[in-house]
């Protein structure tokens, strides 16, 4: 298992946007991986379940993730939300 | 454990400020128990929780009420000192001069409700007792099925959304979808809910986000219930075994308390929902103290087997 904190950066306008690409990122890969913020945890294969993370721009997430390919899903997410593109 | 801050009780239960201070949001309640203080003003104060919520009831006001201004003052004084989150007056009783007095002296928010003690003080440790349970956030769907809470767990992709759909649709109630935040408000009990952002909306792949409640109306949708029962879906293993006559109890752990669980595998063209409502039936009546996988080794064996 491995995980990681990064900052969400990414303008207000885009951050739907932003969650949608992140679902369909994560459920590429095998591993299970996790967003949390403060006391909440969420799939981030499930688009409902990180949209009530209540992500902002600056928000402070933490990424497990857990399986065959860990350490390339970690690397993946972790460097979207730092600089989401789509 | 979150805290509760008094802002937060004070819209719940509707209560009137008498003083605040502006500080309703920064006091954070941490215990689950309430205090009439009756033997502190008395003058004991060994064994006192200053943590706790304090209630003046008839008969602490009725005491108090005997008092000269000053020995009133002293009393008072004595039990704001020791830096109690806040005092609340039941009954819509008057507050003397100089309780408000000693409020403002510690900074210390005086309330006030028109309920009666008892029922005031009971109603507010049950709902500090469920703000404040242990709490965790499981990714799944959580149901009510013919009065049973149905937990259920699986991977993404599974196949929870659609099941919790189609159970919806059979008639039964969706709780939440996704992400089921869970707490443990008793040693026997948990109890699930939705995020209040993503409340009774669920998603189905291909069609995206769907209102249950607007879609299927108000007695298709629960804001929360009891977890009674887990079903873990997961993709069909055919080297795995699976129970085939339902004598033997799964469990799962979740917060510390084993709830009754079963695991069914999934192929396509399985109807999950009529096993997740059958599930639920047989739940029940193992419940009630039926099991017809006993029943079937009482008739094959005898019922001394």
């Amino acid at each position: 298992m491995v995980s990681r904190t990064v900052l969400f950066n990414c303008d207000e306008a885009l951050q739907m946007k932003a969650v949608a690409v992140l679902i369909q990122k994560a459920s590429a890969f095998r591993s299970s991986i996790w967003l949390s913020r403060g006391e909440r945890r969420a799939n981030a294969k499930s688009l409902l379940g990180v949209m009530s993370l209540g992500i902002e721009n600056a928000a402070e997430l933490q990424i497990t993730a857990e399986g065959s390919d860990e350490a390339e899903a970690i690397d993946a997410i972790a460097s979207y939300l730092a600089q989401p593109e789509f | 454990m979150a805290p509760v801050n008094l802002k937060t009780i004070v819209r719940e239960f509707n209560l009137e400020v008498i003083a605040d201070f502006g500080r309703l949001e920064d006091i954070q309640i941490a215990v689950a128990d309430v205090t009439r203080p009756g033997l502190q003003l008395a003058g004991y104060f060994d064994h006192f929780g200053p943590d706790r919520i304090q209630v003046l009831g008839n008969m602490e006001t009725a005491f108090l009420e005997r008092l000269t201004p000053d020995d009133r003052r002293q009393r008072l004084d004595a039990l704001f000192e020791k830096g109690i989150p806040c005092l609340i007056l039941t009954r819509s009783h008057a507050a003397w001069p100089e309780l408000v007095e000693c409020a403002r002296k510690y900074e210390i928010p005086v309330l006030r409700t028109q309920d009666i003690t008892a029922s005031f003080t009971s109603s507010l440790v049950k709902f500090l007792n469920v703000e404040l349970a242990p709490r965790t956030s499981l990714h799944g769907v959580l149901i009510e099925v013919y009065g049973e809470g149905i937990l259920i767990l699986g991977e993404s992709g599974v196949g929870k959304s659609e099941t919790a759909l189609e159970v919806v649709k059979r008639g039964h109630r969706l709780i939440a979808d996704d992400l089921v935040e869970i707490r443990r408000v008793s040693d026997t009990t948990l109890l699930g809910r939705a995020p209040e952002i993503i409340r009774h909306l669920i998603e189905i792949r291909g069609i995206g986000i769907l209102d249950v409640k607007e879609l299927y109306g108000v007695s298709s949708v629960k804001i929360q219930e009891n977890v009674d029962f887990v079903i873990n879906l997961e993709l069909w293993d055919e080297k795995k075994h699976y129970e085939r006559l339902g004598i033997h109890e799964e469990e799962t752990d979740i917060l510390g308390i084993k709830v009754p669980s079963i695991t069914i595998p999934v192929r396509p063209g399985r109807n999950l929902a009529i096993i997740v409502e059958v599930a639920a039936i047989n739940f029940r009546q193992k419940k009630m103290g039926y099991n017809a996988a006993k029943a079937l080794t009482d008739r094959v064996f005898g019922p001394d087997y």
